[in-house]
């Protein structure tokens, strides 16, 4: 694909406040099951529970490097829904902490943008299954986006 | 413990984690010096359409797996050490349609916590895709290490 067939696919999205296309145009994203959820202007992530994502096969749980891959992906979406982000942003550097078992179970994700300046953005990302006051996981990470 | 059973044990523990089978992942060696393992390049992680790169969520999880099991090169048995924290330091983006090597040491090792680092590298190691820095938990009942085996291991 190339840029020009991204940033239509993206005007599109944004036209018709219908991102199903742009989740499914990233096979990493098929592949560990992400969705979203609109719920008034905020927007929530969700990885419904899916056998092929488990790590742990005694608890069960879920791999944390999945849990991670799909908070990682929850901001790179949320940077190109909310933030005028004209391309996949490429990641500088991940930091999680794990701080409870992700069962298996569906996962939510919500990101806030700290802040964006014209070629780096900081964003944290909180991951709960339960109750969003119960994170299973938090995450911090800066973003390039200032070219394709 | 020899290389071979090193190796062995790797691949036990690396059998176990589903997800590591679904992206195809193997241990390339395992030694008292630390863990390498294999991420296949395949279309289906990709992250980026536009030139196929590999997304960072398999690279996390590739990190996150040889830092976990590295632990095997360092303790003389078994134990469950889930993931505390993990940093991952991005120095070049990976080239796509190359496999990636994960390597991981345990650098300190103490009864409760154990001290991770690694890279992820494709040709040269000394010019990694990225760096990773991960701590993690010790629950087995077996914390009592053999003195000396580790600097400090045997206290605190």
């Amino acid at each position: 694909m190339t840029v020009e067939e991204f940033n239509a696919l993206l005007s599109d999205a944004h036209a018709r406040n219908d991102y199903t296309a742009l989740i499914d145009l990233v096979p990493y994203a098929r592949l560990i099951g992400i969705e979203c959820l609109r719920l008034g202007d905020d927007m929530v992530f969700r990885l419904p529970a899916q056998a092929d994502n488990i790590g742990n096969p005694v608890l069960p749980a879920l791999h944390g490097g999945v849990i991670a891959g799909f908070m990682e992906h929850a901001a790179h979406l949320h940077l190109l829904m909310f933030m005028g982000t004209q391309h996949l942003p490429k990641t500088i550097d991940f930091s999680v902490d794990y701080l409870r078992a992700g069962h298996y179970r569906d996962t939510f994700a919500q990101c806030q943008v700290w802040r964006q300046g014209r070629r780096v953005a900081n964003v944290a990302i909180t991951a709960w299954q339960t109750t969003r006051s119960e994170p299973i996981a938090t995450a911090r990470a800066h973003f390039k986006i200032d070219e394709p | 413990m020899n290389n071979n059973s090193l190796v062995q044990r790797a691949e036990r523990f690396l059998s176990a984690l589903r997800h590591c089978q679904v992206l195809g992942m193997t241990v390339e060696t395992a030694t008292e010096k630390g863990l390498t393992l294999r991420l296949p390049y395949s279309e289906k992680i990709i992250g980026n359409p536009e030139n196929g790169v590999i997304h960072g969520g398999a690279i996390t999880t590739l990190m996150d797996t040889t830092c976990g099991i590295s632990t095997v090169c360092f303790l003389p048995d078994f134990e469950v050490c889930p993931t505390l924290d993990l940093r991952i330091d991005y120095m070049h983006p990976a080239d796509p349609h190359k496999d990636i090597l994960g390597f991981a040491e345990c650098y300190r090792v103490t009864p409760t916590v154990i001290f991770t680092r690694g890279i992820a590298y494709q040709d040269d190691p000394e010019q990694p895709i990225a760096h990773a820095v991960g701590t993690f938990m010790r629950m087995g009942k077996s914390a009592n290490l053999k003195t000396g085996m580790f600097p400090g291991g045997n206290k605190a």
